[in-house]
């Protein structure tokens, strides 16, 4: 098992650096370039910038730099854009904000999900299954940037309950919306496999068993069925949890949190070439670990599985 | 003479106190009660760049800027200047040198006072090459002698041509006479800067923990891409004339969002989302208002080599310029009050009057007419229509209008033009290189002054992306720069991108906002629309 570790951890050390390599070109690769604007700087001043951040050096030249700079100093170097603020403070700024409501989101979408999922399979073909894939499916269908303007509609301007957007330190009125319109579609996902997952486990013959020798239904759904149940589950948990915290981008520009969501898709359409390779790392890693920790996470749901 | 002003100060001071808010009422309106909490939010679209005046590059930025920060001029409610730091200026009689007088009482917002020596300091850090400033230009701009050689980094820059004669007086010497030059103090790039906060926090001086300003505001909170918070700065000079006490922009990406929060109470300004002025306007007539800004919005023609033949004949362009029926296009695409375009600028600049030109005389029948005789005299016809395409920058209203306008040359003319829409910085790239037929654009005025428009057809711009070019009016461009009266001249260059139609004027920009009727004092005249938040006032419900 940590020789297990030990060797992934030691793949994922190249898995990033060629993540870095290959974002590094492509942005470059990009047509335009952090100084392109509707009013072309006149030569002299764009070359004084270009020589500021350094982009009047040889592309080679330029990435080692930005290599050296993280590895020695872990400074991921300054934004083009906002030019107050360096990488490092765009992301320290912004990633507690998008960790938040994403873990949050993701906790209600597995909770609930799961919840739906298991009643449905119980009671499979009754109301409450109808209910729950209605539920599901309903959720599944609202994608959240059509449920951003629906939430802050009826909850800010018909009912009065709750602040239209903000963060205010993670004050809890302004965590609803945002968790309530990124957590719904994963909700019904996971509802939805949960639900299938659990009726083909319902049918299988060690279950069959356990209620021959007369357990309890209860016993038989947490002890024997649950962990079954969960095992394709989990595998789709894992992208998900990433995809929360980058694919949260509808958040922040509907609800104005200050996530960083926004950042990212802000800096690839401004060209800021360091916000975008600063954060791609950033869930490029989280990416490699995440997959680490379901990768184990499998060994417990399953006991054929052994590292 | 100093005792007596600083007593009648104190006089001034207590009677502020005494009688609240009563006093300060030099810009409201006799009759008007004003609200208990002076607080003014409103939306603001992205992120700013930077709050350093040297750095800002957006208007967003420039907004917060402006607050935070005096220059040496400031504007009025019409645009018209008014004293700021400096009390007034002296113009030599050749206008290439001026004499800006400073105010003895402006302050920091440390205490400190406002000298000569902040613009000084502010000005060479705008042009040295190390600052890095996108707004370097804009010191070239105003004819600071050596400023072009400091961009270029042949010249110190300490040779830049602004010197402080004494603490409060501030000499400028210019390249070139500039009638207009006052009016560019207005602009960020000039507001003076805190040497000893700048040198001691480095970039990280905009923070609110760390900055210093010298405007009726001060910087109290900053959550980026969430909020910003600005607060009344007791050292502003002009402190007992402020009204409104405390400023928050909140970052609302989405404009009908931005909508939705603004008719829920939250927000006293934002900006209505193209198409829904005219319901709003019934629904809400005291809060929906139009009013016209300095910009423009055309499509220009490639006539450089790499452009399409049909695009050098000039009868082609002028047809397709002729079909164009804006009524159409302002009253059912945009619906938001703007101007019809015929000139390429806009009757709203100063000192600009529009010229009467053959087809602002004609009707839509007449130049409809006009530009099929045209057409079919430049040979295109049913049998051989002439097809291009046309390119814009990714955007729903861009799109509704480019589809409005192949529809007007489809049906009129016969004409095929196919849409192609481009991410913003691809299509500035393609634009820039002459990799179009025909391409959107738009431009907003940077002072208000009709050059900063028809600069762009100048054939040596930068920003001339059609590649247009005759010689006539590139000499009365140049002739304008020095000239007492540039109306003449700015007519024949109208008259003659009449004839030559190298782009097609759609229509000028409105400023299209919800504006609560609480809030008084918004300067819908000054069309720069250069706001100052201690120009602004609650009313009391």
């Amino acid at each position: 098992m940590v020789s297990y570790i030990i060797r992934r951890l030691l793949i994922a050390i190249p898995t990033i650096l060629i993540l870095i390599i290959a974002s590094f070109f492509l942005i470059q690769y990009a047509p335009g370039g952090p100084f392109t604007s509707e009013r072309p700087l006149p030569p002299a001043v764009l070359a004084n910038l270009e020589a500021r951040y350094g982009l009047d050096q040889p592309l080679w030249k330029q990435l080692w730099d930005y290599l050296t700079n993280i590895v020695l100093h872990f400074d991921f170097g300054p934004s083009f854009k906002f030019k107050d603020r360096d990488v490092n403070d765009i992301i320290a700024q912004g990633f507690p904000i998008s960790l938040t409501y994403g873990s949050l989101s993701f906790i209600a979408a597995t909770v609930v999900g799961v919840g739906l999922g298991v009643a449905a399979a119980i009671r499979h073909n009754s109301w409450i299954d109808y209910a729950a894939v209605s539920m599901g499916i309903g959720a599944q269908a609202l994608p959240n940037f059509i449920m951003g303007p629906i939430l802050i509609l009826v909850f800010t301007l018909w009912l009065g309950w709750l602040p239209g957007g903000g963060w205010n330190g993670g004050q809890w009125q302004y965590l609803i919306m945002p968790v309530i319109a990124l957590s719904t579609s994963y909700m019904g996902n996971i509802a939805r496999l949960t639900r299938s997952s659990m009726l083909e486990v319902l049918n299988s013959n060690f279950i069959r068993t356990a209620r021959a020798k007369g357990l309890p239904t209860r016993t038989v759904i947490w002890r024997h069925a649950m962990k079954p149940t969960l095992l394709p589950v989990v595998s789709y948990l894992g992208p998900v949890f990433v995809y929360v915290l980058t694919g949260s981008v509808f958040v922040d520009l509907y609800f104005s949190t200050g996530g960083l969501g926004a950042a990212y898709v802000g800096s690839a359409l401004t060209r800021d070439y360091a916000v975008l390779l600063g954060v791609t790392i950033l869930y490029g890693t989280l990416t490699v670990f995440v997959n680490l920790i379901t990768d184990l996470a499998y060994a417990w749901f399953d006991p054929k599985i052994r590292y | 003479m100093k005792h007596m002003s600083k007593l009648a100060l104190a006089a001034l001071m207590s009677t502020t106190m005494l009688t609240g808010a009563a006093l300060a009422e030099s810009h409201v309106p006799e009759g008007v009660t004003l609200a208990d909490d002076q607080t003014f939010t409103y939306r603001q679209l992205d992120e700013f760049s930077s709050l350093d005046p040297q750095i800002v590059e957006d208007v967003d930025g420039s907004d917060v800027v402006r607050d935070l920060f005096e220059g040496l001029m400031n504007q009025d409610a019409d645009g018209n200047l008014v004293p700021g730091v400096a009390t007034g200026y002296e113009a030599s009689e050749d206008k290439k040198t001026y004499t800006f007088t400073l105010r003895e009482n402006a302050k920091w917002s440390n205490g400190d006072p406002v000298t000569a020596n902040d613009f000084v300091y502010a000005w060479r850090r705008a042009a040295d090459p190390e600052t890095a400033s996108p707004y370097q230009w804009f010191m070239e701009l105003m004819s600071l002698e050596n400023a072009s050689e400091i961009v270029a980094g042949e010249a110190d820059p300490e040779t830049l041509g602004v010197t402080a004669i004494d603490d409060y007086t501030l000499e400028v010497k210019l390249t070139a006479p500039l009638p207009y030059f006052p009016q560019m103090t207005t602009h960020s790039t000039t507001f003076p800067s805190p040497q000893s906060v700048i040198e001691e926090h480095g970039s990280e001086w905009t923070k609110p923990e760390n900055i210093v300003s010298n405007g009726a505001y001060v910087l109290e909170e900053h959550l980026p891409g969430e909020r910003s918070v600005r607060v009344r700065n007791e050292m502003y000079w002009d402190n007992e004339n402020t009204i409104i006490d405390r400023v928050v922009a909140l970052v609302i990406n989405d404009e009908n969002v931005a909508l939705t929060r603004y008719l829920a109470g939250e927000l006293d300004r934002t900006d209505i989302p193209a198409g829904q002025y005219p319901s709003l306007s019934e629904e809400y007539p005291d809060e929906a208002v139009s009013f016209p800004r300095l910009c423009n919005y055309y499509y220009t023609f490639n006539v450089s080599d790499s452009g399409p033949e049909a695009f050098k004949d000039v009868n082609v362009r002028k047809a397709l310029a002729m079909a164009v029926d804006r009524n159409i296009i302002v009253e059912k695409v945009m619906q938001g009050g703007q101007p019809p375009a015929y000139t390429f600028t806009p009757a709203a600049v100063a000192g600009f009057e529009p010229p009467t030109l053959p087809w602002t005389e004609m009707s839509q029948a007449e130049r409809d007419q006009m530009a099929k005789d045209l057409l079919a005299e430049a040979g295109y016809g049913p049998d051989n229509p002439l097809e291009f395409e046309m390119v814009y920058n990714t955007s729903e209203a861009h799109e509704k209008v480019a589809v409005a306008l192949s529809q007007l040359w489809k049906q009129k003319l016969g004409v095929q033009a196919t849409l192609a829409n481009m991410e913003w910085k691809v299509f500035l790239e393609e634009r820039g290189n002459q990799n179009f037929e025909m391409a959107r654009g738009a431009w907003c005025g940077d002072y208000n002054e009709a050059s900063t428009f028809l600069d762009l057809l100048d054939s040596q711009s930068g920003y001339n992306d059609g590649k247009y070019s005759n010689e006539r009016v590139d000499e009365l461009l140049e002739q304008a720069k020095t000239s007492d009266d540039t109306s003449p001249l700015y007519t024949e260059v109208e008259e003659i991108l009449y004839e030559e139609m190298p782009v097609i004027p759609i229509y000028h920009y409105a400023g299209v906002y919800m504006l609560d009727s609480d809030l008084g004092g918004w300067p819908v005249d000054n069309v720069e629309q250069n706001w100052y938040s201690k120009d602004l006032y609650k009313i009391a419900e």
